[in-house]
């Protein structure tokens, strides 16, 4: 670790107590996570005692109020063990943030200190079967009734559906308006009218859990709208740019496990009467490898940092982490499969597993063309004023 | 209900090397654990505490730099932790430990029960547990594997050679405690974070007022004459031939040396 990344004596301790937890708690079970698409729920109980799963909240809500680089530590520390579990993990500040961003105090007061305990968990709710890249396109309702607004519609792919208790979902309050349209509302698991569709079958991530949400006449609460009406998009596209750091550190971390696999393997692998490590060919891969990694930590730290800074404009730098650190764990990982041959391919190697988890990245929270997009943007609108 | 744990910070690898002069162990310098048997110790009081409330005090008695392996216990949930630690307390054997730390349980309040590993992986007597309670003058039991409160006594599960035995002891009572007891829990990061900042206090000969001749390796009646690493005696023959006549040999040398 010849990098200087200036990380705080805080920080270690928080990288610390994960790397540990990842090796004694989540590497003997990973395996069989993945294999029978099991929900981690007893890890997330762990790393609730281990205060870890209030580790993004602020201290007044009885978080532990790290900074967005200490909980991007964190999830890149988990990530190099299993991203299906730390997707599990990240999944409830995802569902947080809208509340994190917008919400009053008194909604706040009510639901962060269940969440910064781990007592409940939470979920993001906003793709829908024909609104994934063109989030505006949401088709799900909200129609005010007296002091209740009546949600009808179906949510897709939602991580930690079924399992999280509280859920920020968007709906459509003014058809009219489009985008500008949208509103976001804090959901109760037990809300009547409110259900689950069955659990998904992945390639990779299958220790997540990936549901349907069904809204059927289901009666919410006027006042657990997050904000304004109409203020659901940005609020989305707000939470994005807090989360999509949290998705590169996934990269981050997963393509750091990768190599640490395939340097492991290079180094104990011997035909024609030497390690493997010693064909420069081979070699060089795992350079490059390596470097990938490194520069995907770079400006994913750069996006932590520039956030932390309380800087407002923060898409591009944001989406820019997000697509790079994804692409180079896909490429990291099908590399260390490489580097493996034969035992790559198997399911006693954990980098086929690796190889599979990393493709999401490349998906999910906006695809990496979308992310493309939004740097593109940022780039016309600089410009423009040049 | 108070619970005193006494933890033992013991050398991590194997890399120990032995002090020719006196023939103990050398500690300085060598990677510092807590004693595992120690943190199943450690980890019945928590659980304990989880249960019934109360506090979980832990006590090690060792150089200055035991303060650490008592941080690691406050991070995974003790509540106070005490440092047993004076040059004059240096060498002291079984004996003499057993004595200061008795003293030092003596100072704290209410206490209910006192925890030990059932041995430290470094020196592997398994007396400071039973020599502690002899000195506190408390009932003890080794080897527990479980314990319930019930009423004012404990009902504690001991492992023995070919089972185990129920017990119901008065408190206060001493218990040592083997790894099958439970597993371990992880650290905490806020009591992590708290536990670097802790004031650990450090009671020494001032605090414990020992008698002059019972502390120290002056205070230690047993005297270490060798240590040495009993030799290992294989007599070992590998048979060779058609499986039946190795087995008919096999059964033959056995008979031969009345064993069958």
């Amino acid at each position: 670790m010849a990098i200087n990344w200036g990380i705080s004596e805080e920080q270690q301790e928080i990288i610390d107590l994960i790397d540990d937890f990842g090796k004694e708690r989540i590497v003997p079970v990973r395996a069989e996570l993945d294999e029978k698409g099991i929900f981690p729920a007893d890890l997330l109980n762990e790393l609730a005692q281990m205060d870890l799963m209030g580790l993004y909240i602020p201290e007044e809500y009885g978080g532990f109020g790290a900074d967005q680089l200490g909980f991007c530590m964190a999830i890149e520390t988990m990530s190099k063990y299993c991203i299906g579990v730390s997707v599990s993990y990240a999944a409830n500040a995802l569902g947080a943030d809208p509340i994190l961003i917008g919400a009053s105090d008194e909604q706040k007061k009510k639901y962060l200190p269940p969440l910064a305990s781990g007592e409940k968990w939470a979920a993001f709710g906003l793709t829908e079967a024909n609104a994934g890249s063109d989030a505006g396109g949401i088709q799900t309702t909200a129609v005010k009734k007296g002091d209740k607004y009546i949600l009808n519609g179906t949510k897709q792919w939602i991580t930690n559906g079924g399992e999280a208790d509280i859920y920020t979902v968007f709906a459509v309050t003014n058809k009219a308006k489009g985008s500008r349209g949208v509103s976001c509302f804090i959901v109760e698991k037990d809300t009547p009218g409110f259900s689950f569709g069955k659990k998904e079958d992945k390639l990779g991530i299958r220790a997540s859990a990936t549901r349907e949400l069904v809204f059927e006449d289901c009666e919410v609460p006027a006042e657990n709208i997050i904000g304004r009406e109409g203020m659901g998009f940005l609020l989305a596209m707000k939470t994005f740019d807090v989360s999509r750091p949290g998705i590169a550190a996934q990269g981050v971390g997963l393509a750091q496990g990768a190599l640490d696999e395939a340097v492991k393997y290079a180094k104990v692998r011997k035909q024609f009467g030497k390690p493997i490590i010693a064909n420069q060919g081979l070699l060089w891969m795992l350079a490059e490898m390596s470097t990938k990694v490194e520069t995907a930590r770079a400006i994913t730290y750069a996006a932590c940092r520039t956030l932390d800074a309380g800087i407002k404009d923060v898409s591009k730098v944001s989406a820019m982490c997000k697509y790079y650190a994804g692409d180079v764990a896909m490429s990291v990982t099908t590399d260390a499969v490489q580097v493996l041959g034969g035992y790559g391919f198997m399911k006693e190697y954990p980098v086929e597993k690796m190889m599979r988890d990393a493709k999401i990245l490349q998906i999910y929270e906006g695809t990496n063309q979308i992310q493309r997009d939004i740097v593109g943007n940022s780039l016309v609108k600089e410009y423009a004023s040049k | 209900m108070n619970i005193v744990v006494c933890i033992k910070q013991v050398p991590d690898s194997d890399k120990v090397t032995i002090d020719r002069e006196t023939n103990r162990l050398n500690r300085a310098g060598v990677p510092s654990i807590i004693n595992p048997f120690d943190e199943n110790a450690l980890e019945m009081a928590l659980q304990l505490k989880d249960l019934h409330g109360g506090k979980v005090i832990v006590v090690s008695m060792g150089p200055p730099q035991a303060e650490e392996a008592l941080r690691t216990a406050l991070s995974l949930g003790a509540d106070e932790a005490i440092l047993v630690s004076d040059r004059k307390f240096g060498g002291a054997d079984t004996w003499a430990t057993s004595y200061t730390i008795s003293l030092a349980i003596k100072k704290i309040e209410d206490v209910d029960l006192v925890l030990f590993g059932k041995q430290a992986i470094d020196g592997d007597t398994a007396q400071v547990g039973p020599g502690v309670a002899h000195f506190l003058d408390i009932p003890m039991l080794t080897y527990a594997k479980g314990v319930e409160v019930t009423g004012d006594t404990f009902k504690v599960n001991k492992v023995t050679e070919d089972g185990y035995e129920i017990w119901d002891v008065d408190k206060p009572c001493a218990l040592t405690v083997v790894k099958e007891a439970n597993d371990l829990r992880m650290p905490s990061l806020k009591k992590k974070m708290a536990a670097k900042k802790a004031v650990i206090p450090c009671w020494g000969v001032e605090e414990l007022q020992p008698e002059e001749g019972n502390i120290g390796l002056a205070g230690s009646p047993t005297k270490v004459s060798k240590v040495f690493a009993p030799p290992v005696k294989l007599n070992k023959e590998i048979l060779s031939g058609e499986p039946d006549e190795m087995i008919a040999e096999l059964i033959g040398k056995l008979k031969g040396q009345h064993i069958l």
